[in-house]
């Protein structure tokens, strides 16, 4: 069963051919049998609590009272707070956190009746594309042990890519959830800032953080997204939107999609190898009835320098409550204020969130804060001005996720340029709130590789349509690394 | 003598009167048992967001159409960074570039002078922070987070105060005001109600500003003044002996009646503003500003100038009894009840021996055990000089003690005034009958003995002669 997409499980439930107590004991055998090879989990929850859930999702198909999603397992991403269960954010300095409140996104899920197999191990905090910043150990990809699963999502991703859970929340902020979906072989979506509650999110940047769903398949995220998606009065930034039947909209055809390719993602950068697979992608689309146009995003190329100046900003702030005074870590014996904040601080942030509060606290303080804050969200605007003039000639945009497949383990640690440049073509669609999806497009040297597509607002049911047409004549959504077959 | 310019500007917090905090559900009730009145929002907790609470928006704009400001249809809030204990998130959220309220002015009375303007820079919405104690704790320090999140209009005035006395009058004019609107309680020992004031001093003559000291956190009217007064003597001492004042923020000891440095220019926070990218900018539209608009209650100068056209009373009454929505109430509810009648006697009554037994007993007018109606019970007795002005203060007296109303005590007590011609020349009569010798002395010239007459006709009728009539009848006797 465990090779099986969440849309087949649902099947599979609805049809009683398995049952969930059935399912949750196959994938957590499955992570105490293998996940030592990954380091995916940060907390695994206990078999009775686990069977406990299961139960009660059988029982509410019994009634009839569920859900597409009611009884498969899921495994959030260590970011989002979990009642009574550790949320650590992959940091020394909440090691010790127990929430005292779920986040929306959890809470909504655990009404559709998913069973919570566990916390997943990510980037400290977010930070960093190749999940090696984990307080907890990095996340190998399980397609090649050798290699990084990419980051900040890397546990959500490995854990799915080894079948070790068919679906995961995760996190994007500047590529979180795309990037290790393109690494791993999978398919995940960050919606449109606004569309998914981030109640209960440990914040990183938050006007560019964005939940959403990882899984096999598009049909998959669909299914997740519905249940996740909609407007959250504890969230001021959240929209007042009316969330569309995505499973509905997956099946329409592709006829008469126009869709553009941003030259500016196809230049110099991109490996070779990735683009071949990328322009095999646009064939299928065409033969599926789609039309190609080549486009420009001319200022999407300040993204990279603009994200490092607005992220590192919006966390320095975020994290400042992270003083040791109320919870998390502190240092011990402390000799006197000053001292309890530089060395709770500096012995529990590691060395990427660190050097990301410094550069924060920098483009904010007074004499450079016009130079760089203040630039930096002029040029945000103007890369949502491309987007929209994009999109009066587009409907979907159609780009590589990454420039390259996953990268060696501590290949890129040491050169943080290197490493932020892994996330090229994904910072866009955050800086300007736009959703975004990455799907698997085949393999290169048995390393996935991804389509990522970019939507105007509101338009998730679009990408996943497009993605869904895609794996309905593709079978790279089903390949399964040998090690975890 | 050098002739010296002192300018003041304030900057005064003022706690709005909310049920909930600014950002989160909690409780604002003041002097709960520490850490009670906190939620997740209030303690920071990982991957809480705010909530804007729209009636701390509905308070801040009513403030700003009572002083005539604009109110901005999009304000926005920033962080404050900085660290502290007792702010939880590490940061303030605050309102920086653009406030809700901008501009506007205030007129503020000034004993023997024509009122003053002061101009209102902005006014914006904030939340407060926590507190932290330093006693009880064997060394450590204590931190409480009730206060953390209740929220705050911070009202900065343009520097547009040149002495103690008109900045004292700024703030009581500020403080009515405030308490008009129904925003704040007023209550400054509370902390509902706290000043910071920025002083300077310049030469008489010259337009560009001296250094400046911020005195923090003054909590009454007396220690505003005090701190003020000292500063400039301070300032002023400075550069008489040729030195420079230096930019910093002092605090004022009310014990030792002066004020202390507490940090320098230098070492202040660089506070790292930034919009807060967890709410968005408030929207206010015209329809919502027009709904508050038709809420707004008339305002103390309107009342007071209204006070003075309409029922013909002096400005210093007008000012007392304006001064307060709930005596200005009173005072219109007894006005009302006596038929509008008597004006000035009624507010006599009520500034002199009504708010004289309020203070002598402590109480505030909503605990008066005389209510408007019984006042004016009384107020019509002495109109229809069914008693005397004197001796309606023996009936306030037993009104004050709960005995009833002025008519059952009038009765009870036989206090009846009497103005029968007849009945009050049989008891002169019995009087000069009684004291022969004293008739003879006055006849003999000894004019003083008429008051002992008159007294002796109040002694026997225990005061309720008619007074007038009594003079009239004893004079017309004696000759």
């Amino acid at each position: 069963m465990y090779q099986h997409s969440l849309s087949f499980l649902s099947k599979a439930l609805q049809e009683k051919t398995c049952s969930s107590v059935e399912l949750a004991k196959i994938y957590l055998n499955r992570i105490h049998k293998l996940d030592y090879k990954l380091n995916s989990f940060i907390t695994v929850l206990d078999e009775d609590q686990i069977l406990k859930a299961a139960q009660k999702a059988d029982a509410k198909r019994a009634e009839g009272k569920h859900t597409p999603l009611t009884g498969i397992p899921i495994a959030h991403k260590d970011i989002f707070c979990t009642k009574d269960i550790k949320t650590s954010c992959a940091s020394k300095m909440l090691d010790n956190f127990i929430a005292p409140y779920d986040a929306t996104v959890v809470t909504k899920l655990k009404k559709a009746g998913m069973v919570l197999l566990g916390k997943t191990n990510m980037d400290e905090f977010a930070m960093g594309s190749s999940n090696e910043t984990s307080y907890y150990g990095p996340v190998k990809n399980p397609w090649n042990l050798k290699t990084i699963p990419g980051g900040s999502s890397g546990g959500s991703a490995a854990a799915i890519a080894a079948r070790l859970v068919p679906a995961t929340t995760g996190t994007d902020t500047g590529g979180s959830i795309r990037q290790p979906a393109a690494m791993c072989g999978l398919t995940g979506i960050k919606p449109t800032y606004g569309r998914v509650s981030r109640y209960g999110m440990i914040a990183f940047a938050s006007s560019l953080d964005q939940a959403g769903p990882m899984a096999q398949s598009a049909e998959d995220c669909a299914l997740l997204l519905q249940a996740m998606a909609g407007m959250d009065t504890k969230d001021s930034t959240s929209m007042d939107k009316a969330v569309p039947d995505y499973h509905a909209s997956i099946s329409h055809n592709l006829h008469g999609v126009r869709i553009g390719l941003p030259k500016e993602f196809f230049a110099a950068g991109l490996d070779a190898a990735v683009q071949k697979k990328i322009e095999e992608a646009i064939e299928a689309l065409k033969k599926l009835g789609a039309s190609f146009k080549e486009i420009s995003l001319p200022t999407t190329n300040l993204s990279l320098p603009v994200y490092y100046i607005i992220a590192p900003a919006e966390c320095s702030s975020n994290l400042a409550r992270f003083d040791g005074v109320r919870f998390g870590y502190r240092c011990n014996e402390p000799k006197n204020l000053n001292d309890l904040y530089k060395r709770s601080r500096s012995e529990a942030f590691g060395a990427e969130v660190q050097r990301r509060i410094l550069i924060g606290t920098y483009v904010l303080s007074s004499g450079y804060y016009d130079a760089y804050y203040i630039k930096a969200q002029k040029i945000r605007r103007l890369i949502a001005e491309d987007f929209k003039k994009a999109f009066t000639e587009v409907d979907v945009i159609l780009s590589p996720t990454t420039p390259s497949t996953a990268f060696k383990l501590n290949e890129k640690i040491t050169d943080p340029v290197s490493m932020y440049l892994s996330d090229i073509y994904t910072l866009c669609a955050n800086l300007a709130g736009l959703p975004a999806l990455s799907m698997p497009a085949g393999l290169v040297n048995d390393l996935p590789v991804g389509v990522q597509l970019i939507g105007n607002y509101f338009t998730e049911a679009k990408l996943l349509n497009v993605a869904h047409q895609y794996q309905r004549i593709t079978d790279w959504h089903k390949l399964i690394p040998t090690e975890f077959q | 003598m050098m002739k010296w310019e002192t300018v003041i500007g304030l900057e005064v917090h003022v706690q709005l009167a909310t049920k909930t905090k600014i950002f989160s559900g909690a409780a604002t009730t003041y002097g709960a048992a520490p850490n009670t009145q906190v939620c997740a929002i209030d303690l920071g907790l990982p991957g809480v967001l705010p909530v804007l609470n729209e009636k701390a928006v509905e308070m801040a704009v009513k403030f700003g159409l009572s002083v005539q400001a604009e109110i901005l249809s999009n304000s926005i809030f920033a962080r404050k960074n900085y660290f502290y204990p007792d702010l939880p998130k590490g940061y303030q959220t605050s309102q920086h570039e653009r406030p809700i309220v901008l501009g506007g002015s205030l007129e503020i009375p000034l004993e023997g002078e024509a009122n003053k303007k002061i101009r209102i820079t902005r006014a914006h919405l904030e939340e407060d922070a926590g507190k932290s104690l330093h006693e009880d704790f064997h060394g450590l320090s204590g931190i409480d987070l009730n206060r953390a999140g209740v929220p705050l209009l911070e009202i900065v005035s343009e520097p547009d105060m040149r002495s103690a006395k008109e900045a004292v009058s700024y703030l009581k004019t500020l403080h009515t005001l405030v308490k008009y609107l129904e925003i704040c309680d007023g209550n400054m020992q509370e902390g509902s109600f706290r000043c910071d004031a920025n002083i300077s001093i310049r030469r008489l003559g010259e337009t560009t500003l001296g250094t400046r000291a911020e005195i923090k956190n003054v909590n009454s009217f007396r220690f505003v003044e005090k701190a003020i007064n000292f500063e400039i003597e301070r300032q002023i001492d400075i550069l008489e002996s040729g030195g420079t004042v230096i930019q910093e923020t002092r605090l004022y000891d009310s014990e030792k009646d002066e004020t202390r440095s507490m940090r320098s220019k230098e070492s202040a926070n660089d506070y790292r503003y930034f919009p807060d990218p967890d709410l968005l900018p408030v929207a206010i539209e015209p329809e919502f500003i027009q709904k508050i608009k038709n809420t707004l209650p008339e305002l103390p100068q309107e009342k007071c100038a209204r006070f003075e056209a309409e029922f013909g009373l002096s400005p210093y009454d007008a000012a007392v009894l304006s001064n307060s929505k709930e005596l200005a109430h009173y005072f219109e509810e007894t006005l009302k009840f006596c038929h509008y009648k008597e004006p000035k006697l009624i507010a006599n009554w009520i500034m002199g021996d009504l708010l004289g037994a309020l203070n002598k007993n402590n109480l505030t007018l909503e605990k008066s055990p005389v209510s408007s109606l019984q006042m004016s019970g009384l107020m019509q007795k002495i109109i229809d000089k069914t008693i005397s002005g004197k001796i309606a203060k023996t009936v306030f007296e037993a009104m004050w003690l709960g005995e009833g109303d002025a008519i059952s005590i009038i009765t009870n007590k036989g206090l009846q005034q009497i103005t029968d011609t007849g009945a009050i020349e049989s008891i002169i009569d019995k009087i000069l009958l009684d004291n022969p010798s004293q008739v003879a002395e006055y006849k003999a010239g000894k004019d003083r003995l008429f008051g002992f007459f008159v007294g002796q006709a109040m002694k026997l009728t225990k005061g309720t002669a008619n007074p007038e009539q009594l003079n009239d009848l004893l004079r017309s006797k004696l000759s």
